[in-house]
């Protein structure tokens, strides 16, 4: 069982579009970024399904298996 | 006078007569510039029922009092008319350079009124105006018109084609791929009979404390720098960067807001627009952001695509590439369109021809159905052209949806198209939509900051509790900035006392966050009234029926419908309007108007 991990600008440099972690039982957002080496600074807002906020609401969310998380450093535009 | 050059311009058109008046310092700062100032001239001078295109409607040109200084983003300037599109009042911002150099030729603003009977273009420096004869630039593109006449140290701006046939979705465009885009003031400088400004100069103006302006502006360059977005996202990625966010939130709107996720995202996202067709960043006078790019493909090349134009184009119209994106892109620049309006008016007609209203009959062989990647192109020359049933889609989706008896397919507000984010995922951002003063606007309180980007904080961007203040101050600090001549991504940086710093440092006053936010309020007010003069009626602060009726169908979004009529009468109360959303007399006593 995999957890889909799209990663957005910056975060791609050096990791690519998209990491395949495995999954096991009790693994959370903070599990993920630790693995991948992200720091909870870099990250502006976290995404998996309809659930979306900034590391400080999303890092203890716990993901289930083939769920996909969206890790986006800081964008904008408009 | 500090900040401002304290010189208007005055140019009719009918008689030829031209005119330099002194600027009313006082009522210049009592609105700021801009935006404001602008609004508040046209205020006073036309009567608001009057037809936009007609010659007594008047088209103002004007900067504030940042534009032209160091300031960061101090480029900027404003399109103030009556807009042809939506009926209500017109503010039509643009970057480049030609802001910054309107003010070096001597001037804060130019009010052109009246209509010519033969194209003229207008040439202004600091010791000589004229009207020219236009007949050897009429009916050339943008680029074309730029390179004919522009010279060394001046600065073009120009209608295009599309402008010039009162296309209602024209835009003015300005070192030829820079946009006064929305509201069909393009039309306006057409219906004039007007094809371009030419602007050169060397003059500047005085400021009220400039070694106090060397201290705030460095301050303020250095939170920008250091912002992850206006530091990095923006320069890296351009605003393109949004394609991916938005559409993880369920909010990026499909096929004419008919879906909110588009499953070809990555195709067209600011990522594979940096790793396939940039060619560099193009920024604006004195802007350490540099979001704009420019960007190339084997047919065309120049400045563009922005998000919303990638939306309108791409995952509205249904389509994954990218190329033709850019050389849709390409064409409203030449002819001179809102991108934003075209994409979304090809979206509207290509749901009518899903539903059957329009019909293969109506094409030349090439259908505009969602998907068709070369439908994008063709239909924007011919709709900037006014060639064959381009004609019909020239003015714009509600227009277009209405002939058919539809007009609930237009997804627009007050007829100006509402750009590319879903309010049924974002309940601010959607009051924000139904209550902006120029119709569908996302750029009068960017609501998605808070609501998807957590600037300066994360909002639930479902709930709905205190969105109401939020939109209001979102609108009111917006409309400063706006007014002020500086460029709205700094406030992704910076806030409402770093404004005021600058303002005071420049104009001599010594104004307050508060005062920002209150000269804010004071410009929404005033832009409000012009529009209840105009006629425009309460039932149009909405949006369209199927945001609000018809739930998002899948998605992160999946379930969910604007909630307008929950958060309509809170806003109301908020701004001190009434029930209708018509500013009390004691609203308007607070403001001074």
């Amino acid at each position: 069982m995999k957890i889909n991990v799209k990663l957005f600008a910056t975060f791609r440099i050096g990791r690519g579009k998209i990491v395949y972690l495995d999954y096991y039982e009790g693994m959370t957002v903070k599990n993920i970024i630790d693995e991948l080496g992200i720091k909870k600074e870099e990250i502006a807002i976290i995404i998996v399904g309809p659930h979306d906020g900034t590391p400080e609401k999303m890092l203890t969310f716990k993901v289930e298996p083939n769920m996909t998380v969206h890790l986006f450093p800081p964008v904008a535009g408009g | 006078m500090f900040g401002y050059m304290g010189k208007l311009l005055r140019v009719n058109l009918t008689t030829s007569d031209i005119k330099i008046e002194d600027l009313d310092f006082e009522m210049a700062k009592k609105f700021v510039g801009g935006r404001g100032l602008g609004t508040k001239i046209l205020m006073d001078e036309i009567d608001p029922t009057i037809d936009a295109l007609s010659p007594e409607n008047k088209i103002i040109f004007i900067n504030g009092p940042m534009s032209g200084t160091p300031t960061p983003t101090g480029g900027r300037y404003m399109v103030v008319t009556k807009s042809p599109l939506s009926g209500t009042i017109a503010s039509s911002n643009s970057g480049g350079t030609w802001g910054a150099r309107l003010k070096y030729a001597g001037f804060d603003g130019i009010i052109v009124e009246g209509k010519s009977e033969k194209p003229v273009y207008l040439e202004i420096n600091e010791s000589n105006i004229q009207i020219k004869d236009a007949s050897n630039v009429w009916g050339k593109y943008v680029s074309e018109t730029t390179d004919i006449l522009a010279k060394p140290g001046n600065n073009v701006l120009t209608i295009g084609p599309a402008g010039e046939k009162l296309s209602k979705m024209a835009a003015i465009m300005n070192e030829k791929d820079r946009a006064a885009g929305r509201s069909g003031v393009g039309a306006v400088m057409g219906s004039k009979n007007l094809k371009a400004i030419v602007t050169s100069g060397k003059l500047k103006p005085e400021l009220a404390n400039a070694e106090e302006l060397k201290v705030v502006v460095k301050d303020a360059n250095k939170k920008i720098r250091e912002n992850g977005v206006t530091g990095q996202g923006l320069p890296t990625y351009g605003t393109a960067v949004l394609v991916n966010i938005i559409n993880a939130n369920g909010i990026m709107p499909v096929n004419n807001f008919q879906e909110g996720v588009f499953e070809h995202a990555e195709d067209i996202s600011g990522e594979t627009l940096a790793e396939k067709y940039l060619v560099r960043k193009d920024p604006c006078h004195r802007c350490p952001i540099g979001c704009g790019r420019y960007c190339k493909t084997d047919k065309v090349e120049g400045g563009g695509p922005e998000y919303e134009t990638i939306w309108a184009f791409g995952s509205d119209c249904g389509v994954k590439d990218l190329e033709k994106v850019i050389e849709a892109n390409y064409w409203c620049n030449q002819l001179g369109l809102d991108t934003i309006s075209a994409g979304s008016t090809l979206a509207a007609a290509m749901e009518l021809y899903e539903q059957g209203d329009i019909t293969d009959a109506d094409f030349d062989g090439v259908k505009l159905e969602f998907g068709n990647e070369d439908s994008i192109v063709h239909w924007t020359k011919k709709m900037g052209l006014r060639e064959d049933f381009g004609d019909k889609l020239a003015d714009g989706s509600y227009r277009l949806c209405e002939s058919y008896g539809k007009p609930e397919l237009s997804m627009s507000v007050k007829k100006l198209e509402i750009p590319a984010y879903d309010p049924r995922g974002v309940q601010g951002h959607g009051l924000q939509y139904a209550t902006s003063n120029r119709g569908g606007c996302h750029v009068r309180g960017y609501m998605i900051s808070p609501e998807i980007l957590a600037l300066p904080e994360k909002l639930e961007r479902l709930e709905l509790d205190g969105k109401e203040v939020w939109v209001k101050i979102f609108q009111d600090l917006t409309a400063f900035i706006d007014s002020s001549g500086l460029c709205l991504f700094t406030s992704f940086a910076i806030g409402a006392q770093e404004y005021a710093d600058m303002f005071n440092s420049i104009v001599g006053t010594n104004w307050t966050a508060d005062d920002v936010l209150k000269a804010g309020e004071r410009i929404y007010n005033l832009e409000k009234q012009f529009n209840i003069a105009a006629g425009i009626t309460p039932e149009e602060d909405t949006l369209p029926p199927r945001l609000l009726n018809d739930p998002m169908p899948s998605g992160p979004t999946e379930g969910h419908v604007h909630h307008l009529d929950k958060l309509l009468p809170k806003y109301y109360e908020v701004r001190g309007w009434d029930e209708t959303g018509a500013p009390t007399p004691e609203k308007l006593k607070e403001l001074g108007l």
